[in-house]
C-alpha cells in the first residue's frame, strides 16, 4: 500500500505542538539577551491586545488574557479561544443586578452630538487625533528611557479634581423629550447566552450579550455594511465612554449589594431617527431612538459598531429585516469569533468519507450523463 | 441543585472538564430529544477547548454521559487513529482519570464519531454520539430557523421533496451524497450528520441508542432505539448507498482484508492506479483477523 489514511495521528499532533513551542521560543536561539515575555508587560504594553481578549473572551480576567496572548503568539482569535474554554469549567454562582454605568470610574468620555455636555467632554487616551506616523525612536528604547516617561506625566499631572460620577447625555435628551421612556423591558432579567441557547426571535438582552463578547473585526464589518447603505442608521454618538466600573454582587451572608471589584469598560450610546409615522411608544411623535453598546475593556470601535447593530436589528425586530445588517438571525449567528474561526478551521480537518460520496454522486450522474448522450 | 464537582486534589479540572452544572443541561437537552424522536432540543453549548466544527457538540455530550467505568472508542472517517480522532481521545483520557479507551467497536459502551457509523451493529448497551456540522435538513431550502422550526412542526417538508425532485428532474439521480435527510418515527426529518449513503440504513431499528450533537449551532438530537428512520425517496426513484462497483459490475473488495460488504474509502497509488480500503479500521482489523 502507497499511501496510508493519517495513521500515528498523535505522534503528528505532538510534533505539530513541538515545532510550535520552538517558533514561541525561538528568539532565545540569536541572543543571550531573549526574554520570555512577561504576562505584566502584555497586560501593560499591549493593553489594547488584553482588551479585545477580555472582551471577545466573556470573562474580565486580563491575567488569563495576557496569559493566552502570550501562549498563542499574539494570535486574538485564539487567545479569546483559550479564555472561553476555561470559562466552560466555571460554574455560574451569582449574577449581578444591572450596573449603573453613570457610576463608571472614567477615564474617558465624549459626546459627538454637543460642543458641551454637563461634566464635560474628556478626551482622555486615544488615538484619534494624533498622526500616525511611526515612531522610530521606539524601534530602540532605552529602558531607562522608558521608565522615565510615566513618572515625568505623573509630576506635570494636575490633581485630579473628577467628581464621583458623571450624568448621561442621554437623559437630558430623555428629559427633554426627544426620545421615548425606557421602556419596560429594561427591568426583565437579562438573557444568559452562557445558559441559554439563541431561539429567535430573541430578546434585545440576548442581542446584547451575544454582541458584547462578539469578534471586533465581524461586529464592525456589519454595522460598516449598514452605515455605507445597506441601512439606514445615521447615528450620531451622544455619549462614548470609557472607565471602571464598579461590580456589584450581593453579600453571601447578608444579600446587601457589595462591591466586589471594578472592571474596565467601553460604553457607547447613539441616537438616529426613526421616520415620524412608524415611531412607537411616543403617540406618533417622531422621536430619536437609541442604540447601545457595551464591552469589557477599552474598545470603542466594538461598543460603536454594536451600538449601531443594536440600532438597526430593533429596526429589523420591528418591522421586518430590510438588510443583513437589520437580520438578528444573521447578525447574531455570524459574529462570534470562536464560532466562526472554529468552522472555517474545521475544513482543514480529514473529510475524505464525505468526499468519497460526492465522488461517487458525481461520477453517477456524469455516467448518466454520457448515457443520456 | 446538588450537582456535587467531581474535582479531586484541589485545582484540578472537574472529572469530564464541564462543570456539574453543564452537564445536568445537557443530560436535560438529551432526555428531551429522546422523548421527542429527531426533534432538534436547543442548549446552551460550553465552549470546548477545541474548535467549534472539530466535534464540540459530541464531546459535550460525550463528557456528560460519561462515567469513571466507561470504555470508550472515538473514531474519525472511521479510523481510530485519524488526528481529530487521537486528540479528542486525548482530551478525554485527560479529564476523565479511570475511564478506559479501545478500538474495538464489540467492547465500548460509548462512541464518540464524527462522519462514520461501524459496520459492526451495535448493541443495546451501546451510546453512539455523532458530531453535526448543521443540524438542520431545511437549511438548504430556507435559511431561517425561525422560520424552519415552523416547518419542522408542521412536518412541512415539501420544500426539500422539491429539491429532491428537482434534482432528479436536472440529473436523473438524488444528488445528495452524505447528510442524507432522514424522517425519524414518522414525523420530523433529521440530518443524520455528514454520514454517507451507507451508513443511513444503521439508524432504522438501531439497537443502540443514537445521539447527535451540534455545538456551534447549540442543538442535541436522538435517534432513539428502535425508532423508525426513512431517507427521503419517492416509490419510484429509491434511496440508494454509495456504489461500490468496478466497471465490470463487480462489487470492489478492500484491498487489505478483502471484504465487500463494507465502506470503502479509495487512495490513488503513486502510479495512479487506485485500490480500495476500508473506511472502518476496526471492522477491517477485525476481517482480516479472522482470515
Amino acid at each position: 500500500m502507497s499511501y496510508v489514511a493519517i495513521k500515528g495521528g498523535g505522534r503528528a499532533i505532538a510534533a505539530a505542538a513541538a515545532v510550535t513551542e520552538y517558533l514561541r521560543t525561538e528568539e532565545g536561539l540569536v541572543g543571550t539577551a531573549a526574554e520570555p515575555l512577561e504576562i505584566n508587560a502584555i497586560l501593560h504594553q499591549l493593553r489594547h491586545l488584553v482588551d479585545r481578549v477580555v472582551s471577545e473572551g466573556g470573562v474580565y480576567h486580563p491575567q488569563f488574557a495576557a496569559l493566552a496572548i502570550k501562549q498563542s503568539m499574539g494570535d486574538t482569535l485564539e487567545a479569546a479561544f483559550a479564555l472561553r474554554a476555561w470559562r466552560s469549567t466555571r460554574p455560574r454562582l451569582a449574577a449581578t443586578p444591572p450596573l449603573d454605568t453613570s457610576k463608571m470610574r472614567l477615564i474617558r468620555r465624549i459626546s459627538s452630538a454637543f460642543k458641551e455636555i454637563p461634566g464635560g467632554q474628556m478626551l482622555g487616551p486615544t488615538p484619534d487625533y494624533a498622526l500616525r506616523l511611526l515612531r522610530l525612536e521606539l524601534m530602540d528604547e532605552s529602558p531607562e528611557a522608558f521608565r522615565a516617561i510615566a513618572r515625568e506625566w505623573l509630576k506635570t499631572c494636575p490633581e485630579p479634581q473628577l467628581p464621583d460620577s458623571f450624568p448621561k447625555v442621554l437623559d437630558a435628551l430623555r428629559a427633554e423629550g426627544l426620545l421615548p421612556p425606557v421602556s419596560a423591558t429594561r427591568l426583565q432579567e437579562a438573557f444568559d447566552i452562557t445558559r441559554e441557547p439563541l431561539v429567535f426571535p430573541v430578546p434585545r438582552s440576548a442581542a446584547l450579550a451575544t454582541m458584547a463578547r462578539a469578534e471586533t473585526g465581524s461586529l464592525l464589518a456589519i454595522a460598516y455594511s449598514n452605515m455605507r447603505g445597506y441601512g439606514d442608521v445615521h447615528p450620531t454618538v451622544a455619549e462614548l465612554r470609557v472607565g471602571y466600573l464598579p461590580v456589584l454582587l450581593p453579600h453571601p451572608v447578608t444579600g446587601e449589594l457589595t462591591e466586589a471589584g471594578e472592571v474596565l469598560m467601553t460604553e457607547c450610546e447613539v441616537v438616529a431617527m426613526y421616520e415620524a409615522d412608524k415611531a412607537n411608544d411616543s403617540g406618533g411623535k417622531p422621536m430619536f431612538t437609541v442604540g447601545y453598546g457595551a464591552c469589557f475593556g477599552h474598545n470603542e470601535v466594538k461598543a460603536i459598531s454594536m451600538a449601531i447593530l443594536d440600532r438597526a436589528l430593533q429596526k429589523g425586530m420591528r418591522d421586518g429585516a430590510a438588510n443583513p445588517s437589520e437580520d438578528p438571525e444573521f447578525v447574531l449567528l455570524h459574529v462570534d469569533g470562536v464560532d466562526s474561526m472554529g468552522f472555517a478551521s474545521h475544513y482543514k480537518m480529514p473529510h475524505y468519507v464525505t468526499f468519497q460520496s460526492d465522488l461517487d454522486r458525481l461520477r453517477t450522474t456524469q455516467n448518466k450523463n454520457r448515457e443520456i448522450a | 441543585m446538588n450537582a456535587t464537582p467531581l474535582t479531586q486534589g484541589g485545582n484540578a479540572y472537574n472529572f469530564g472538564f464541564l462543570d456539574e452544572y453543564a452537564k445536568k443541561e445537557v443530560r436535560r437537552a438529551v432526555l428531551k430529544a429522546i422523548a421527542i424522536p429527531g426533534y432538534q432540543v436547543p442548549y446552551a453549548s460550553r465552549e470546548m477547548p477545541m474548535g467549534r466544527g472539530f466535534g464540540t457538540g459530541g464531546l459535550q455530550l460525550t463528557l456528560a454521559l460519561i462515567g469513571p467505568d466507561e470504555v470508550m472508542k472515538v473514531i474519525d472517517q472511521g479510523s481510530d487513529d485519524s488526528v481529530n480522532a487521537v486528540n479528542l481521545r486525548r482530551f478525554i483520557e485527560m479529564t476523565c482519570p479511570g475511564v478506559s479507551t479501545t478500538t474495538k467497536t464489540a467492547e465500548c459502551t460509548l462512541i464518540q464519531s464524527r462522519h462514520r457509523i461501524p459496520e459492526l451493529p451495535l448493541t443495546s448497551t451501546q451510546i453512539i454520539v455523532l458530531q453535526v456540522p448543521y443540524p438542520d435538513p431545511l437549511v438548504v431550502v430556507e435559511p431561517s430557523e425561525d422560520k424552519r422550526k415552523t416547518m419542522h412542526g408542521e412536518a412541512d417538508y415539501s420544500r426539500l421533496l422539491v429539491k429532491l425532485y428537482e434534482d432528479i428532474v436536472k440529473f436523473d439521480e438524488i444528488t445528495i451524497s452524505h447528510r442524507y435527510p432522514t424522517r425519524i418515527n414518522g414525523h420530523y426529518v433529521i440530518d443524520p450528520s455528514p454520514i454517507p449513503r451507507w451508513d443511513v440504513p444503521k439508524l432504522d431499528d438501531s439497537a443502540a441508542l443514537i445521539l447527535f450533537g451540534a455545538g456551534r449551532e447549540k442543538k442535541i438530537y436522538a435517534v432513539p432505539p428502535h425508532t423508525r428512520a426513512e431517507p427521503l425517496a419517492f416509490s419510484d426513484v429509491p434511496f440508494r448507498v454509495e456504489d461500490f462497483r468496478d466497471g465490470a459490475g463487480q462489487r470492489r473488495a478492500c484491498a487489505r482484508c478483502g471484504s465487500v460488504d463494507s465502506f470503502l474509502d479509495e487512495f490513488v497509488s503513486d502510479s495512479g492506479g487506485k485500490t480500495y480500503q476500508c473506511s472502518d479500521s476496526d471492522w477491517c482489523d477485525g476481517v482480516e483477523a479472522s482470515a
